[in-house]
């Protein structure tokens, strides 16, 4: 127990690079996920083609040989970076923008037809159709999901501790490593920081998806 | 959906739409290029780095690891389902020190990395690699197992569960005979889903130093040269993509053949009220 108040300098450096790394790589997910699901309904079929091809390599990839990916091979291929978190957010915002992308075609999906109908019958163009009428209202109904999935992003941002960064995961280990003797209270105190972020998290999802679905 | 989301192109848009798709391919055809052409200036393409794979020794590795990823989902699968099952009873069952218990359990194990319950397996209980896998996949995979199964049992009409207690049933043999069978065939598809999530987290033994596809790579990397990397790697991701996306097509199939028997089918809409007749 001495252990993780002792530590709690490490643990709380971990913590903060944990949340920077699930923040950044969501904000970038967040953006190419939504015009990788925009190309998946837009009428020129080589995005068409693009976005669905991406869609399914990325989500059928394990999430580690992404990571082995970007931080091992693209440095041996003349891909260089200062800090090994740029590996970790590159892996973390491609492989999750791909979950993304399909959240957000479901979500375009379960908006009425009408509505687009209506959109085209006032005389819209495909991309006043999607931003001013689909995706607003699709919103709603992707934001649970949503959550769900950076949920699993902060979860899976774990794997960068075993690609030289130092969050959570990453300081767990050393921690592990120099107190042999109070590796579970360690550990432990991994997991308490961990649930600090998805169990808030999920809760939010929960409140979010009554809210909605008494809307519609 | 996407098809009411502009006209149905005409010969004008048709052709902006073709022009569109060529400038594209394009694109990505330059982009793909330029990303070969910097590969073969790190000289990826030589032939001798490909020569490896005409060793038998390269493919008794490679089928090794695998061997090693295959045995450990088949196995962590074998013993998540039914101890999802044995949890998702627990999580609705009637007597509230069981239920509220289970629940905490369920929400902190959900809330975890796969990793970090692998790590601890292996360092707490100084167990094999290989065992330290399969728990950390077994106590996470039985928990979504459980929420996936539980869901399915709450999207049955509210007659079912009655109608069971009506003649005569304890609440148990409801949830057993009648609840548990209907939920599992409406939630075949999302346990299939779960299972290729299962298949793609055995790479995560690779941080814990399980044998399994990634660290056969990085062994054989080590041990011919950082030069070969770049091949074995590619051949390495290629095949766990493609069994991957295997297991990904009989989902969609298990899906389909579902959704093609209306009663009782797949519960894609749950929708309360509506009856499955079955």
């Amino acid at each position: 127990m001495d252990v993780i108040i002792e530590s709690l300098p490490q643990y709380w450096d971990g913590f903060l690079r944990t949340l920077f790394l699930a923040v950044v790589s969501g904000i970038f997910a967040l953006i190419f996920g939504t015009l990788l699901a925009a190309a998946r309904v837009s009428p020129i079929a080589a995005l068409r083609g693009f976005s669905m091809a991406y869609v399914e390599v990325v989500r059928n990839t394990p999430l580690t040989i992404a990571f082995f990916f970007a931080a091992v091979v693209l440095p041996r291929l003349g891909v260089t970076f200062q800090q090994f978190e740029v590996a970790a957010i590159i892996a973390l915002s491609a492989y999750t923008s791909a979950f993304i992308a399909e959240a957000v075609r479901s979500g375009v999906n379960s908006v009425p037809v009408g509505q687009a109908e209506a959109a085209r019958s006032i005389g819209m163009k495909f991309s006043q159709v999607l931003s001013l009428i689909i995706l607003p209202q699709a919103v709603r109904t992707v934001i649970p999901p949503l959550i769900n999935i950076l949920i699993a992003l902060v979860k899976n941002s774990s794997v960068a501790g075993a690609f030289y960064v130092l969050e959570l995961f990453g300081y767990g280990k050393q921690l592990a490593n120099d107190h042999g003797d109070a590796v579970m209270w360690v550990l432990v105190g991994v997991a308490f920081f961990y649930l600090l972020i998805t169990v808030p998290l999920g809760y939010l999802a929960n409140v979010v998806e009554r809210k909605v679905a008494i809307a519609r | 959906m996407s098809s009411v989301l502009y006209d149905v192109p005409g010969p004008k848009a048709r052709r902006v739409s073709l022009i569109g798709s060529v400038i594209g391919v394009i694109v990505i055809g330059v982009l793909l290029v330029l990303a070969v052409m910097t590969l073969a200036q790190q000289g990826i393409f030589e032939g001798r780095r490909w020569a490896i794979f005409g060793q038998a020794d390269v493919w008794t590795l490679i089928a090794n690891g695998i061997g090693a990823t295959l045995s450990a989902a088949a196995v962590s699968a074998v013993v998540a389902f039914p101890l999802g099952l044995v949890l998702c009873l627990m999580r609705i069952s009637d007597v509230a020190w069981i239920r509220i218990p289970t629940r905490i359990v369920l929400e902190f194990l959900r809330g975890m990395p796969v990793v970090l319950m692998m790590l601890f397996v292996l360092l707490v209980f100084a167990t094999s690699s290989f065992i330290a896998v399969v728990a950390g996949l077994v106590l996470y995979n039985s928990a979504i197992f459980a929420e996936i199964i539980r869901a399915g049992i709450q999207s049955l009409p509210k007659g079912q569960r009655e109608a069971g207690l009506a003649i005569g049933l304890t609440s148990f043999q409801s949830r057993l005979t009648i609840e548990l069978p209907q939920a599992i065939r409406r939630m075949l598809p999302s346990l299939v889903a779960q299972l290729v999530v299962l298949l793609k987290d055995t790479s995560l033994g690779y941080i814990v130093a399980y044998g399994e596809l990634l660290r056969a790579v990085q062994v054989m990397a080590d041990f011919l040269g950082p030069q070969f990397l770049f091949p074995v790697f590619f051949v390495a991701a290629a095949i766990y993509i493609a069994i991957n996306l295997a297991v990904s097509r009989i989902a969609i199939m298990i899906e389909k053949r579902g959704s093609k028997k209306a009663a009782g089918g797949m519960a894609h809409v749950p929708v309360a009220g509506t009856a499955p007749a079955k």
